[in-house]
């Protein structure tokens, strides 16, 4: 009981001054059949701190780290460098212990920390404003569909073949309930994405086309014509970016003429945590500021003069406009945005762009050896620091062939697309800078064995 | 472009009317330092970070950047101080009492953090393997099994990433089994104590809200809920320990109802840390319950977030619940249930709600302290929250207007309202006052069928030392405000900022940095 400090006495105490004789009388307002007596049975009670630490230290064993060794995986979650200093800053109280800023003129460092983190996620993905952080991608890019439709009051949206298909997933199961149309597909094994059948496909009742830059197979494509037959369209486009470490080194969406732009930040700061807390980025032009979902932060005065922020633009959320409001999200991912904007402002513009380019680089290497096993070959024109492998056999059983080696070697297409067995051999391969050429080489060997 | 703003900024060259009285060169006051933003110290040409190799040239034709990005770098030294310096500008727990109503503001235990951080944890890919994260998902399935006893619940949902997403989680499963009953119900009904995410939810899951009145007492109103069941309502929203901090002790009687009227009944849990050990909400007849576990199982939240709100489910609403899950296998070891092997599994699923597993670096830090607590532990904690609440109650009765006082016990939190202040003065006046004293406010203007509530929850991690300096603080300015002292109306005094001008945030938004 160390984190409870009453003592009996107070407890005496407090009772006697609430004009209570016990503890079941401030429960007395529980009805007698829903009260339970005594702790609840087949639970232990309470334990030590080194019991405890103990028992979620062999639980934590069971899993293999992404550190223990040759490490590939990718599609959505990237594994980076973070420097020391982030997960320091981000420990420190006054940051990991306050709530949402609701109260500024004692919430500044939030505050100030929330308006640099909108202002690098801006520049990062080229429009004009950003919010203070969605859940994750996913969610973020389902928002950005609901978002379209409420601008231009049309349901249809086509979601490139290219999307995460998770990412597809939750926008499937968000479209059942609220009307929206959505046309989309699995990728082909082809080099390149359908661009002209996508524009093609734009008509009066397109309220969004949704792509993914890189996309799921990793390859990186000009969205510029897309982007002006849309606008012709009177539809909007969404852009989307798990891999954000990627605009380093490539044009952004913004610059092609993308309308919203969503992303998954975990890449950088946040770490892998086998799927979450990870943090949503979403962006866009500033005409369409007032239909965007979440938290803003914004510059203003104090009643001295001095220069402070506050969260606003309220009247869009959940808490003014109730069944009215342009999303029910309450919460933000603010440690994560915190995480996200301490490493990008260690990184700068120069250091991001060096990152970039070695991810590139370490990925072109990496592409290269693999593709020398036999029967291997790679599938992209283009690609950033992910590329699909077309195996000779299945992918689903030759990622577990290879982790019983100690190798994990990418995700497979099977896994990402159960029922489509035209996409069973594809391996899709990330490669970032904790990618050694030890790596790399013990990884073309563990393959060429397993395909043996 | 290399420096974005290297002049200097200092805080009093934004002031409208001069400089402040006793200002100093660089606005900093001994330990309150002011801090610019990084556009303003840092360059684009500086980085803090070392590389291992130069960066190799890239060629992607075309798709290469050219143009300047614009984002500053700051040395390693200089991110430190900008950072640190930030830091001190923010109230927080771990500086002293958070009361806020309604959002639960708790001792975060620093084990929690620790065993976050181990790197079978934090360093594991959602998509490895399933063979290579059998801890993960036996964390997830610990986690689970508790969250349904401690509820008395058939199954839980996992994977929401938010209180408000659990909401939307527990609607879902709600129209999935209409749906699947062959029923096309529209109405919610949402009673008007409810967080405003209840109806935010219900109308982006496609259902239409209808209010429910409270009662007097401040609680809902069986009657007009009675009345209004029908087939068109799917079922209801309710919060119970409700908004008004009071135990809706009809709650049984309204799930009969709602249930003989063919509709589900969705319980927002956001409370649940004023019943936890005392009370399971499945006896009380509910179907789906999000549980926040960063409010009732101290998770930290960041300055606002992340959240964690998996959704505990009646054997009703249980088969519709999301993808993917944790299932164990017979020999003991744990599968995760995903579209892959749904249609065997988990055939009525409504489908994934996040592209993974949920947030697992809550899950572990939940679990922690679940652990540290124990069964037993958990009663304590319940009972600790009630007691401090009361005890802030009827100790501030007597100078602070509270509404609901006379209907009994409050649960974990304490309702006040501004009636009796003097003429002009407002709850926010109180609680920019509570500033000055070393406090942060409490939750203000919430629950709205209260007019200018002021909700205290002081949570079951401070000690009756600290409730008793807190009361003697808030009867201090409660005082001031019955008497209508002017210098609250300016309040804070103390605080790194005056109050700040929200209305011009919001009629000319600035929402990046422009320079």
């Amino acid at each position: 009981m160390r984190y409870l400090p009453l003592t009996p006495d107070d407890r005496t105490a407090m009772l006697a001054a609430v004009g209570a004789s016990s503890i079941d009388d401030l429960f007395a307002d529980v009805p007698a059949a829903a009260r339970l007596d005594g702790p609840i049975k087949g639970l232990p009670v309470h334990a030590s701190e080194l019991a405890v630490e103990r028992h979620m230290a062999a639980l934590a064993r069971q899993n293999r780290a992404a550190g223990e060794g040759p490490f590939f995986l990718g599609a959505g979650a990237y594994r980076h460098h973070v420097p020391a200093s982030v997960d320091h800053l981000i420990q420190r109280g006054e940051f990991l212990t306050a709530y949402t800023p609701y109260q500024p003129e004692i919430a500044q460092g939030t505050l100030q920390m929330l308006f640099e983190f909108q202002s690098q996620v801006a520049r990062l993905f080229g429009t004009d404003v950003a919010n203070a952080s969605m859940y994750d991608g996913s969610t973020a890019c389902w928002e950005a569909i609901v978002m379209a439709r409420r601008i231009t009051k049309r349901a249809k949206a086509l979601l490139s073949t290219g999307l995460h298909p998770h990412y597809r997933s939750v926008a499937r199961t968000m479209a059942k309930y609220t009307g929206d149309v959505l046309v989309d597909g699995d990728p082909s094994f082809e080099a390149g994405t359908d661009w002209a059948g996508l524009a093609d496909s734009l008509d009066k009742d397109t309220s969004c086309v949704v792509v993914q830059y890189p996309d799921i197979l990793g390859r990186i494509d000009d969205m510029t014509k897309l982007a002006e037959a849309c606008q012709a369209a009177g539809a909007l486009l969404i852009t989307v970016v798990t891999e954000p470490v990627a605009l380093g080194l490539i044009k952004s969406p913004g610059e092609m003429g993308a309308d919203i732009v969503v992303g998954e930040g975990q890449a950088i700061g946040v770490g892998l945590q086998f799927g979450g807390p990870y943090v949503g980025l979403f962006a866009c032009k500033s005409k369409y500021v007032r239909q965007m979902p979440g938290r803003l932060c914004g510059e203003t005065v104090d009643a001295k003069g001095k220069r402070g922020f506050v969260l606003t633009l309220s009247t869009r959320e959940q808490h003014i406009r109730r069944e009215k409001a342009t999303s029910n999200i309450c919460t933000n991912a603010g440690l994560c945005a915190l995480a996200f904007s301490i490493h990008m402002t260690l990184l700068g513009e120069a250091g991001l762009r060096q990152l970039a380019a070695i991810n590139h680089g370490r990925a072109q290497a990496a592409a290269a050896e693999l593709a020398k096993v036999p029967g291997v070959s790679v599938m992209n024109d283009s690609f950033f620091n992910e590329f699909t492998l077309r195996l000779p056999a299945d992918a689903r059983a030759t990622v577990h062939k290879l982790a019983e080696k100690g190798v994990l070697g990418g995700v497979s297409l099977g896994r990402l697309y159960p029922e489509n067995d035209g996409l069973a051999n594809g391996l899709v391969v990330a490669v970032t800078e904790t990618v050694t050429e030890d790596d790399i080489a013990a990884f073309a060997a563990a393959l060429k064995e397993v395909l043996a | 472009m290399t420096a974005l703003n290297r002049a200097g900024w200092r805080p009093e060259m934004n002031a409208a009317g001069g400089a402040d009285d006793n200002v100093t060169f660089t606005g900093n006051r001994a330990l309150m330092l002011e801090e610019p933003l990084i556009f303003e110290i840092g360059s684009t040409e500086t980085t803090g970070v070392d590389f291992d190799e130069s960066s190799p040239a890239a060629d992607l034709g075309s798709l290469m950047r050219s143009e300047p990005i614009g984002l500053p770098g700051l040395s390693e030294s200089e991110t430190v101080r900008h950072y640190t310096r930030l830091s001190r500008q923010n109230y927080a727990i771990d500086l002293g009492l958070f009361p806020l109503g309604s959002c639960t503001m708790k001792h975060n235990p620093r084990l929690n953090e620790k065993v976050a951080r181990m790197p079978g944890f934090a360093d594991v890919h959602p998509l490895q393997p399933q063979e290579t994260v059998q801890g993960a998902l036996a964390v997830i399935n610990e986690l689970a099994v508790w969250l349904i006893k401690l509820t008395g619940m058939y199954g839980v949902a996992m994977s929401p990433k938010a209180g408000a997403h659990g909401e939307l989680c527990g609607i879902l499963c709600i129209k999935a089994a209409l749906e699947a009953r062959g029923e096309d119900r529209r109405v919610l009904l949402v009673p008007e104590s409810a967080h405003g995410t209840n109806p935010a939810t219900a109308a982006f899951a496609g259902f239409t809200v209808e209010d429910i009145p409270a009662t007097p007492e401040g609680r809902v109103d069986l009657e007009a809920l009675k009345a209004r069941l029908g087939p068109d309502v799917a079922g209801v929203m309710i919060t119970n320990p409700n908004t008004c901090g009071l135990f809706e002790r009809d709650m049984k009687a309204i799930s009969d109802a709602v249930h003989a009227a063919g509709g589900y009944v969705y319980c927002d849990g956001a409370n649940f840390n004023a019943i936890v050990g005392r009370v399971r909400p499945g006896d009380l007849g509910i179907d789906a319950m999000h549980i926040n576990l960063h409010k009732t199982f101290s998770t930290p939240h960041g300055g606002g977030g992340p959240g964690s709100g998996p959704v505990v489910l009646s054997e009703a609403l249980a088969p519709y619940g999301p993808l993917p899950f944790v299932a164990r296998y017979a020999d003991g070891g744990f599968k995760l249930i995903e579209e892959e092997n749904a249609g065997e599994e988990h055939p009525a699923t409504f489908g994934r709600m996040t592209a993974f597993h949920g947030q697992m670096g809550m899950f572990t830090r939940a679990l922690t302290y679940i652990l540290s607590h124990g069964a037993d532990g958990l009663k304590q904690v319940a009972e600790d929250a009630v007691l401090n609440a009361n005890y802030v109650l009827r100790s501030l009765e007597d100078v602070l207007d509270a509404p609901f006082a006379a209907s009994g016990p409050c649960m974990h939190e304490a309702l006040f309202s501004d009636k009796g202040l003097a003429e002009g003065f407002s709850t926010l006046d109180i609680a920019k006052g509570l500033i000055d004293e070393g406090y942060h406010p409490m939750t203000v203007y919430f629950p709205l069928v209260v007019h200018g509530a002021m909700l205290v929850e002081p949570t079951e991690t401070e000690s009756k030392a600290v409730l008793d300096q807190f009361i003697g603080a808030l009867r201090s300015i409660a005082l001031r405000g019955k008497n209508g002292d002017p210098a609250l109306k300016s309040a804070p005094h103390f605080a790194p900022r005056a109050r700040l001008d929200e209305t011009l945030a919001a009629r000319k938004p600035v929402l990046a940095w422009e320079g």
